[in-house]
């Protein structure tokens, strides 16, 4: 997806053309795609090749086996591939898409599946290219912190191998125990940690990639500084598989924090909480690892569909979490006191409770990252991840339930801290006139505030 | 009523933490390892304050044996709402249920509850024996893995205990000791206001010695280990190669 720089009717003509390329045919959109004949479709000779080059159980064609492969992960967009490719080397996805570049077969790569948009699954009947199997962690650094690893490493998995060598992985999402890092690196995926380790293009010193004639892209360097040609992993950071397949990564990873606190705050409006996070960027400073906003409506569902428990005794409209992560328990301690003191005697927020052991740490930040889940299983949703001047962030909320009237709940959550909030939209079933009250709108409001319709 | 519950509490290895054995096999690795008030302890705090909420009782003390490091943990109980916090400060690794027992002895002696809570056993060491052997100092009823308590003014004590084969009911006559299971409750977090107001309330200070308890432990740890790993499993393609691999071929 890409962001707007300027704004005009122009720009939200050419927004709803990108749309309509990426968006499946499905029940949940009003958008008619037809499939472009210019793409063959897989024959029996394809699927033969494909096994000659694949260990056993590497070509999956059976439809209950391929349903997984073919939904995404909110049941959302259905596509109707008939093979999944499960590769375990850099060799043979090379292999793969020289054969797919010479017969003109689409292929659609699949990391863990997780992603929210119908990015990760087919919209006809592209190949599937999983990334599942190319699990393998190669190398960690000891004294610097990189790590090499193949694309298909679940996050989680190597957030835990990297924990042996005293270091953590520099994003982190609700999804972590499901999605891939090398779909994280495609997506540019921005997590809970943004504020304080940056975006993946700080972290990622090199990439290894398969452009789609199979030609295979080594700029896998493990250097911090390389001013050598054309920066050219930056490109492949955020393009979603549009330029190539991510095959392995290295990736700087920041020391592991061994003193880390979490805590949860009620307010009673948006104000207080811009108010705390500017407080919580100058008083806890460089210990500030995260600061996550949800809205009354957001802890409710959570809390309606039994995710995790509301850690505050009484009910507020919004609220906010903060975690901070450093290298010593008392100096931490110290100036999270002073923070809870100060916020707590300005009346900044109304109340709030600070997790004693890792269990309740646990249970504070699942408030936060079951949100989606328990939304899932409300009923329909429509997810917009937007970028919005932080004068504006709780406002579109709010202009939305207003347009929506009883019709659905607008709720918004998200990474507060850098602006990009997530709304969404529930509402029983998925309906045109719903959708229609929603969009375009909300790219023309996003737009005229100059944010982003993909953060 | 107006119930004195004492509630003792252990300052553990926090239970979301992967242990390590310390290089030297003496024990488990501490250093930079985060520490928290021992869950079952928790549940027993959360209790007595339940109780407390009830109108049962008047009064919450907390009590803790070990160092300095230790005053945290009494911070933690005092944030969810006690009242009274002792510190019984013992600097040493090694701390026995017996020296515990017999330090509680005394405390019991000198504050007087007629309650009792603790939790069923410290995560560290599972030894489950304090609650027992203060029960037998003090000659007082004992009611051990309690998940359920209440308090009436005619029949003293009415508790669920888990066994293996089921719940068990049982009354005891107070005063008493409790010790606490699992599902007895949920702890609550410690509130905002309630954290500000315990970083100002005294902790009483004592020693084992001005107790007149020998600490000295009875027993030496001569090795620790890891549990051997898991090895692989081994998918076999018949019934005549499962007999085969367990005769050990």
């Amino acid at each position: 997806m890409f962001s707007l720089k300027s704004n005009g009717t122009t720009i939200i003509k050419r927004i709803l053309t990108t749309k309509i390329l990426f968006k499946s045919y499905s029940t949940s959109s009003n958008v008619t795609v037809t499939r472009n004949d210019k793409y063959s479709q897989v024959t029996e000779e394809d699927i033969s090749y494909f096994k000659s080059i694949l260990e056993e159980g590497g070509v999956i064609t059976d439809k209950d086996d391929l349903r997984m492969y073919n939904t995404d992960w909110m049941n959302k967009y259905k596509g109707n591939s008939k093979v999944a490719l499960r590769p375990k080397t850099t060799e043979q996805i090379s292999a793969i898409l020289k054969h797919c570049h010479s017969r003109s077969l689409a292929v659609v790569p699949q990391g863990g599946n997780t992603g929210l948009v119908g990015g990760s699954v087919p919209v006809f009947d592209e190949v599937i290219l999983s990334l599942g199997l190319m699990n393998k962690i190669e190398k960690v650094d000891q004294s610097s912190g990189v790590v090499t690893c193949q694309a298909g490493v679940v996050l989680e998995t190597l957030d835990h191998h990297l924990s042996r060598f005293g270091y953590t992985v520099p994003v982190d999402l609700g999804a972590k125990g499901s999605c891939q890092i090398g779909g994280n690196v495609s997506t540019n995926a921005g997590g809970i940690r943004l504020l304080r380790y940056g975006s993946l293009h700080a972290n990622v010193l090199g990439i290894e990639a398969v452009l789609a004639d199979g030609t295979v892209l080594d700029n896998l360097s493990c250097l911090r500084k390389d001013n050598t040609g054309y920066d050219m992993k930056h490109v492949f950071i955020g393009s979603e598989g549009s330029l190539g397949v991510i095959t392995r990564v290295s990736l700087l990873t920041p020391p592991r924090p061994t003193s880390v606190n979490v805590a949860m705050f009620g307010c009673k409006d948006f104000a207080s909480v811009l108010v705390a996070l500017q407080r919580a960027k100058t008083e806890l400073g460089e210990i500030l690892s995260a600061f996550e906003f949800l809205d009354r409506k957001s802890m409710d569902k959570v809390v309606a569909h039994g995710k995790a428990k509301d850690p505050l005794s009484e009910s507020h409209d919004f609220y906010f979490l903060i975690e901070t992560s450093g290298s010593n328990k008392d100096h931490d301690k110290a100036k999270l006191d002073l923070f809870l003191e100060n916020i707590l005697a300005a009346e900044v927020v109304s109340d709030g409770v600070v997790a004693e052991n890792v269990t309740q740490a646990t249970d504070i930040w699942k408030v936060r990252e079951t949100i989606p889940e328990a939304l899932q299983k409300a009923g329909a949703v429509y997810k917009y991840d937007l970028s919005l001047p932080l004068s504006h962030f709780y406002k579109i909320v709010e202009v939305m339930q207003d347009r929506l009237g009883d019709k659905a709940t607008a709720m918004g959550y998200g990474h507060v801290g850098d602006g990009n909030v997530h709304l969404n939209i529930s509402a029983p079933s998925y309906s045109k006139e719903i959708y229609d009250i929603i969009e375009p709108f909300v790219y023309e409001y996003v737009a005229e505030q100059r944010g982003s319709i993909s953060a | 009523m107006a119930l004195r519950i004492l509630v003792p509490i252990k300052r553990v290895i926090d239970y979301a933490v992967k242990i390590r054995v310390r290089p030297d096999k003496r024990g488990i690795e501490t250093a930079n390892v985060k520490m928290s008030m021992n869950p079952f302890d928790e549940i027993a705090v959360e209790e007595a304050l339940r109780l407390k909420e009830k109108g049962v009782a008047k009064e919450v003390m907390v009590v803790t044996v070990g160092s300095k490091a230790c005053q945290e943990t009494l911070r933690t109980a005092l944030a969810m709402g006690a009242d009274q916090a002792i510190h019984v400060e013992h600097d040493s690794d090694v701390i026995e249920p017996i020296g515990v027992a017999s330090v509680l002895h005394k405390i019991s002696l000198k504050h007087t509850p007629n309650l009792i809570l603790l939790g069923k056993q410290a995560i560290d060491d599972d030894c489950n024996q304090t609650g027992q052997m203060l029960a037998g100092m003090l000659k007082w009823p004992q009611g051990t893995f309690i998940s359920k308590v209440t308090v009436d003014k005619e029949k003293g004590v009415e508790i669920d205990r888990e066994t293996d084969s089921g719940s068990e009911s049982l009354s005891l006559s107070l005063p008493a000791v409790l010790t606490c299971d699992l599902r007895l409750n949920e702890p609550r977090y410690a509130k905002l206001q309630n954290i500000m107001k315990a970083k100002k309330m005294e902790v009483q200070k004592t020693t084992p010695k001005e107790l007149g308890v020998d600490m000295s432990p009875r027993l030496e740890i001569v090795q620790v280990n890891e549990p051997p790993k898991r090895e692989g499993g081994v998918k076999v393609k018949s019934v005549d190669e499962v007999v085969a691999k367990i005769k050990g071929a």
